[in-house]
C-alpha cells in the first residue's frame, strides 16, 4: 500500500484574511505514510488542515484528494471525499452524549450496521484504554480522556487521511504516549495516511517519516524526517530544529 | 368580597368542573399550544440559521428580532387584524374572530422570542459542533440536527419562554378574537371581562387556573430536558 501514490496534493492553496496567512505552491502526501508539520505559532499549519478538511474555502489553488479537486462539489463529490477524512481538532469538541455515541457519531452517519457499530466503538475504547467508560457522560471525562474519546471517534470509520492538529498539546507524558502509540499503530496496521501538526519537535521526530517545515504560511523544507533533523537546508529551519527560532 | 373569599370560590368553581370555565381553559390551550408548535417550527431553524452565522453578519436580524420580543400584543393584534378584517388582504378568508386568528396572533408574538433565544443558545458553540459534525462525516440533515440536539436546553428554555408570553397576553387575542363566549373566549379575555362585570371570584378562579396550567406544563418541559441535569459541557 506504502510507496509511490499521491493521497493528497495542493498547488497553489492560497488564504488571505486581513492578510495572506497561507500560501503554499506544491504538497503531496503519499498514502500509507506519517507526515510531521512543524513550524512556530501562526505559521499556517492549522489554516492548512482547516482547508485540506473543506471546513474553509481557499482564497486560491487547489486541492486534489485522492486524484480529484475537492473543490467542486458536482455531485457531491466534495461530500464523498470528506467522509474519506477527517480532522481532530486541538480542542476537540465532544457532544454532549454518552463517551459510546460520541465514538459511534461518524460510523451512524455513514450508516454502519448497529452490531458492526458497537463492535468497533468497543474494540476503540479499548484501544484507548476508556472500554469501563462506554455509559459515561462525556462532560465528565478529564481533558487526556476526552482527546481520546476525540481520537477514537475520528478513527472509527477508518478514514483514508487523518489530520491531526496538535493532538497532545497540554497532556501528560502517560497520554503522549498512549496516543502516539495508537497513531503508529494505525498506520502500520490499516496504512492509514495521517498528517500530524505538532509544537513538538521531538514528537516529530518520535513518529513522523516526513517533516514539513512551515514558517509564515509558507512550507520552507519537506522531506525524510531524519534528512530534516540532522541536515536542514534552509538556515530557518535549522534554527527551528535545534531550538532557536523565538516563537 | 375579601380576596380569601374570592380564592376560597374559585377554587369552588375548579372542584365542580363548571363547564363554561372548561371550555375557556380548553381553548386558551388549545390556541396558545398551537402557537407555540408552529412558533417553534419556523422559529427554532430560523434561530439556528442566525446563530451559526457570524454575530457581525447578523446585527441588524438580531437587533430587529429583540425589538419585536418586547412587541406589545395589542400592536401584535391590530397587525393582523388589519390582515384578516373583510377590508385587509386576507379578508376573503374570513378568519377575523375565530381560533384561527387567534393562533396567527400569539404566533406572531412567539417567533420572535423563540428564534432569538435559540439563536443565542447556539451561538455560544453551534460553530464547533457544526465542524465537529463536518469532519465526522455527516450530511446536512445530521449536521443541522446535532446543533438543535447539542443546544436543546437553550432551544427548549425559548419555547418555555415563548409559551409564558402567549398563554398570558390578552391585547392580542382580544383584538383578533373578540372574546365572544363559547367560541372564542379565553382565560385572559375571560379574566378581563369578570373583572369588568365584578365578578372576582371567577375572574381570580381563572387567574388560578392560569398559573397552575403554566406550572403543570412547564413542570413536564423541565422534565423532559432532565431537570437541566447535564447543562454542562
Ligand atoms: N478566521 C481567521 N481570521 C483572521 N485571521 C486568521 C483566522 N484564522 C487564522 N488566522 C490567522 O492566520 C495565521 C495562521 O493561523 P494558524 O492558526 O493557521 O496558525 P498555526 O500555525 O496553526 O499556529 P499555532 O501553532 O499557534 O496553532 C495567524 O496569523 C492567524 O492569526
Ligand atoms: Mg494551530
Amino acid at each position: 500500500m506504502s510507496g509511490k501514490e499521491i493521497i493528497l496534493e495542493v498547488k497553489n492553496l492560497s488564504k488571505v484574511y486581513e492578510k495572506e496567512v497561507l500560501h503554499i505552491d506544491q504538497l503531496s502526501i503519499r498514502r500509507g505514510r506519517i507526515y510531521g508539520i512543524i513550524g512556530p505559532s501562526g505559521a499556517g499549519k492549522s489554516t492548512l488542515l482547516r482547508l485540506v478538511n473543506m471546513l474553509e474555502p481557499p482564497t486560491g489553488g487547489e486541492v486534489y484528494f485522492q486524484g480529484r479537486p475537492i473543490s467542486i462539489n458536482v455531485n457531491g463529490r466534495a461530500d464523498a471525499a470528506r467522509r474519506e477524512m477527517t480532522l481532530v481538532f486541538q480542542k476537540p469538541l465532544l457532544f454532549g452524549t454518552s463517551v459510546e455515541e460520541n465514538v459511534a457519531f461518524g460510523l451512524k452517519a455513514r450508516r454502519f450496521a448497529r452490531e458492526e457499530i458497537r463492535e468497533r466503538v468497543d474494540i476503540l475504547l479499548g484501544k484507548v484504554g476508556l472500554r469501563e467508560f462506554a455509559r459515561r457522560h462525556a462532560a465528565t471525562l478529564s481533558g487526556g480522556e476526552a482527546q481520546r474519546v476525540a481520537l477514537a471517534r475520528a478513527v472509527a470509520f477508518e478514514p483514508a487521511l487523518l489530520l491531526l492538529d496538535e493532538p497532545t498539546a497540554n497532556l501528560d507524558p502517560s497520554n503522549v504516549e498512549l496516543i502516539e502509540r495508537l497513531i503508529m499503530d494505525l498506520n502500520r496496521e490499516t496504512a492509514m495516511t495521517i498528517i500530524i501538526v505538532t509544537h513538538n519537535i521531538f514528537q516529530a521526530r518520535r513518529i513522523a517519516q516526513e517533516v514539513i517545515f512551515m514558517h509564515e504560511g509558507r512550507i520552507i523544507e519537506a522531506g525524510e524526517t531524519e534528512k530534516v533533523f540532522t541536515s536542514p537546508e534552509d538556515p530557518r529551519t535549522r534554527a527551528f530544529v535545534e531550538g532557536r527560532m523565538v516563537y | 368580597m375579601s380576596l380569601l373569599e374570592g380564592v376560597f370560590k374559585a377554587f369552588s368553581l375548579i372542584l365542580t368542573l363548571d363547564p363554561n370555565l372548561i371550555r375557556i381553559v380548553l381553548l386558551s390551550l388549545q390556541v396558545s399550544l398551537l402557537a407555540v408548535v408552529f412558533a417553534t417550527l419556523a422559529g427554532v431553524p430560523l434561530g439556528a440559521y442566525l446563530g451559526l452565522k457570524p454575530p457581525e453578519r447578523t446585527r441588524f436580524v438580531s437587533k430587529l428580532l429583540y425589538t419585536l420580543m418586547g412587541l406589545p400584543p395589542v400592536v401584535a393584534g391590530l397587525v393582523i387584524y388589519l390582515l384578516i378584517s373583510r377590508m385587509g388582504p386576507l379578508g376573503v378568508l374570513g378568519l377575523l374572530y375565530t381560533p384561527t386568528a387567534m393562533i396567527m396572533a400569539q404566533f406572531a408574538l412567539a417567533v420572535p422570542i423563540i428564534a432569538a433565544l435559540t439563536m443565542i443558545g447556539i451561538r455560544s458553540r453551534g460553530k464547533e459542533v457544526q465542524e465537529t459534525a463536518r469532519t465526522l462525516g455527516a450530511d446536512r440533515i445530521l449536521i443541522a440536527w446535532t446543533v438543535v440536539r447539542e443546544s436543546r436546553f437553550a432551544i427548549f428554555g425559548a419555547v418555555v419562554t415563548g409559551l409564558g408570553r402567549v398563554i398570558a397576553e390578552v391585547g392580542a387575542v382580544m383584538i383578533v378574537g373578540g372574546n365572544i363566549e363559547g367560541h372564542t373566549r379565553v382565560m385572559t379575555t375571560a379574566i378581563v371581562l369578570e373583572t369588568g362585570k365584578g365578578n372576582f371570584e371567577l375572574a381570580l378562579g381563572l387567574g388560578l387556573i392560569l398559573l397552575l396550567i403554566s406550572f403543570a406544563i412547564n413542570s413536564l418541559l423541565y422534565y423532559f430536558q432532565g431537570g437541566g441535569k447535564d447543562i454542562v459541557r
